[in-house]
C-alpha cells in the first residue's frame, strides 16, 4: 500500500467531462488500483494535497482566483503535473467568454439574459473573484506533460499512465493526439 | 543532365522550373505547408515547408530546385522548429477546435497533430477578432484566419475576382474584404468560387453543412496529413 504512486486529480474551469473519460478506462481501473492510490481528488472526496503525491492530473482552466490556489497547491505537492485535455491546456470553451470583457459576461448571465428574475450581480464574499480572462494551466504553473482531447479518450490515459509506471518517457502514438 | 536533388539521402528528380516541394511531392515525399498549393502562386508565409539546402533554412514552397540540392527534410531540429511555428499559429488566433465545425477537415489541426504537438506552448493572445455572418452561404470567421493568403490568391487567380486582401503589418495585420461595407454580403463572391473553398482551417466555412459528416469520420480523424496531402496534391499532377 505504501508503495502506491499517489495520484491526484482535479477539475477547474472544466466539464468533468475528462474525469468521466478517464473513469471510461472501465476494467483496466482494476488493474490501475493495484498500481495506484488516490489522494486529492472528486473520486475521492480528499479536500487537500498530501505533500507526498507523485501525479497531479489537472482539467480545466484558469478562470477564477480559487482555481489559481487549488492550481499552485497540486503544483506544491506533485511531482509530475499533467495537463488533462482541451480546457487546461489552451482554456477551451470557458475562453471563449475571452472575447468579451468580464463587465459584458456578468451583466448578459446575471441582469439582461433572457428570463432572468430578480436581476442581481452575485457578490457574496466567499464566492471566488473572477479572472478577466480564461487562461490556460501553463501560463500559470510549470507543466509537465499534456494529453490533448475533449476529453482524451481512456486510450491517452491509459498509454500516459503506463508509460509513467512502467518507467518510460510519456509518448503519446500519432493516432492518439487529437485536440476534439 | 541528370537534374536530381538529395533529399534525407533519397535521390529525386525534378524538371526545370519546379521549386522543391514539387519535385518532392511528385517523388513521393511530404514536406509539411499550410500556405502551399499546387496550382496556386507559391506565397511562402506561413514557414512549415522550411528545408535545409546545403546547410541554409529556406522554404521549399518558394526555392527553386537545382542540381546538386542537399537537403535535409526529416530531422529532429526541423520537426521542432515547424511544430513551434505551428503552435504561435495557434496562440496568434482564437483556434478552439472543440468548438470549431471545421474540426476533422482541419489543415492547421492536422499539421499540428503530424508534427505530434499536444500543447501551445506559448501565451495566448486571444485577440478580439469580428465574425462577419453577413453572406447567406459562406462564413468568415477571423478567429481561425492564419494569414496562409491562399483565399486572396483564390479569388484573384482562378475566380477572377479580387474579393480578398492583406492589410496592416504586424500583429494589426488581417483579412479584409472588398466590398464598400467591407461585409462579405456585398462582395462578389459566390458559393462555387474556389475562394470559398480553399481555406485551410476553419475560417471561411460553407454554412449547413459543416455537420454532414460527423466528427470522427473526417479527413485528418485516421488519416496523417501527408499521406491525404500526397494523394491529392499528386492527382493535381505537380
Amino acid at each position: 500500500m505504501a508503495n502506491k504512486i499517489r495520484v491526484a486529480t482535479t477539475s477547474l474551469a472544466g466539464c468533468f467531462g475528462c474525469h468521466m473519460s478517464f473513469l471510461d478506462l472501465d476494467e483496466r481501473l482494476v488493474a490501475l488500483a493495484e498500481l495506484v492510490e488516490f489522494d486529492r481528488s472528486p473520486l475521492t472526496d480528499i479536500e487537500h494535497c498530501s505533500s507526498t503525491c507523485d501525479i497531479g492530473l489537472i482539467e480545466g482552466g484558469v478562470c477564477n482566483s480559487e482555481n489559481v490556489h487549488v492550481l499552485r497547491e497540486f503544483r506544491k505537492n506533485c511531482k509530475i503535473l499533467v495537463a488533462v485535455g482541451a480546457c487546461a491546456i489552451n482554456g477551451g470553451l470557458p475562453a471563449m467568454r475571452n472575447s468579451f470583457s468580464l463587465e459584458e459576461c456578468l451583466l448578459e448571465a446575471y441582469r439582461d439574459g433572457i428570463g432572468v428574475e430578480n436581476a442581481q450581480i452575485p457578490s457574496d464574499p466567499e464566492l471566488p473573484l473572477l479572472l478577466d480572462k480564461v487562461r490556460p494551466i501553463h501560463e500559470v504553473v510549470k507543466i509537465d506533460y499534456f494529453l490533448p482531447g475533449c476529453p482524451p479518450s481512456a486510450d491517452v490515459f491509459w498509454s500516459f499512465l503506463s508509460d509513467l509506471l512502467e518507467g518510460r518517457e510519456p509518448n503519446l502514438a500519432n493516432e492518439l493526439i487529437h485536440f476534439d | 543532365m541528370s537534374n536530381t536533388i538529395n533529399i534525407d539521402g533519397q535521390t529525386i528528380p525534378f524538371q526545370e522550373g519546379q521549386t522543391i516541394i514539387e519535385a518532392a511531392t511528385a517523388a513521393g515525399v511530404y514536406i509539411p505547408h499550410l500556405c502551399h498549393k499546387p496550382g496556386y502562386t507559391p506565397h511562402g508565409s506561413c514557414k512549415l515547408c522550411t528545408v535545409n539546402v546545403n546547410g541554409r533554412n529556406c522554404s521549399a514552397c518558394t526555392f527553386p530546385a537545382a542540381e546538386g540540392q542537399n537537403i535535409i527534410n526529416n530531422s529532429r531540429e526541423l520537426t521542432h522548429d515547424r511544430q513551434k511555428i505551428t503552435q504561435m499559429l495557434f496562440v496568434e488566433g482564437n483556434h478552439l477546435c472543440p468548438s470549431c465545425e471545421k474540426t476533422g477537415n482541419c489543415q492547421l489541426q492536422a499539421v499540428a497533430y503530424q508534427l505530434n504537438m499536444v500543447d501551445n506552448h506559448f501565451p495566448h493572445f486571444y485577440p478580439h477578432r469580428e465574425m462577419d455572418a453577413s453572406h447567406p452561404d459562406i462564413l468568415l470567421d477571423h478567429n481561425r484566419c492564419i494569414f496562409c493568403n491562399l483565399c486572396v490568391r483564390a479569388s484573384a487567380e482562378k475566380d477572377g475576382k479580387n474579393v480578398f486582401a492583406i492589410s496592416g503589418r504586424g500583429i494589426n495585420k488581417h483579412l479584409i474584404v472588398n466590398s464598400a461595407s467591407g461585409k462579405l454580403k456585398d462582395s462578389a463572391i459566390d458559393i462555387n468560387d474556389c475562394a470559398a473553398h480553399v481555406c485551410p482551417t476553419g475560417a471561411i466555412l460553407i454554412k449547413r453543412t459543416g455537420y454532414q459528416v460527423p466528427i470522427g469520420q473526417r479527413i485528418y480523424d485516421h488519416q496523417s496529413i501527408s499521406t491525404v496531402a500526397l494523394t491529392q496534391e499528386q492527382e493535381h499532377g505537380e
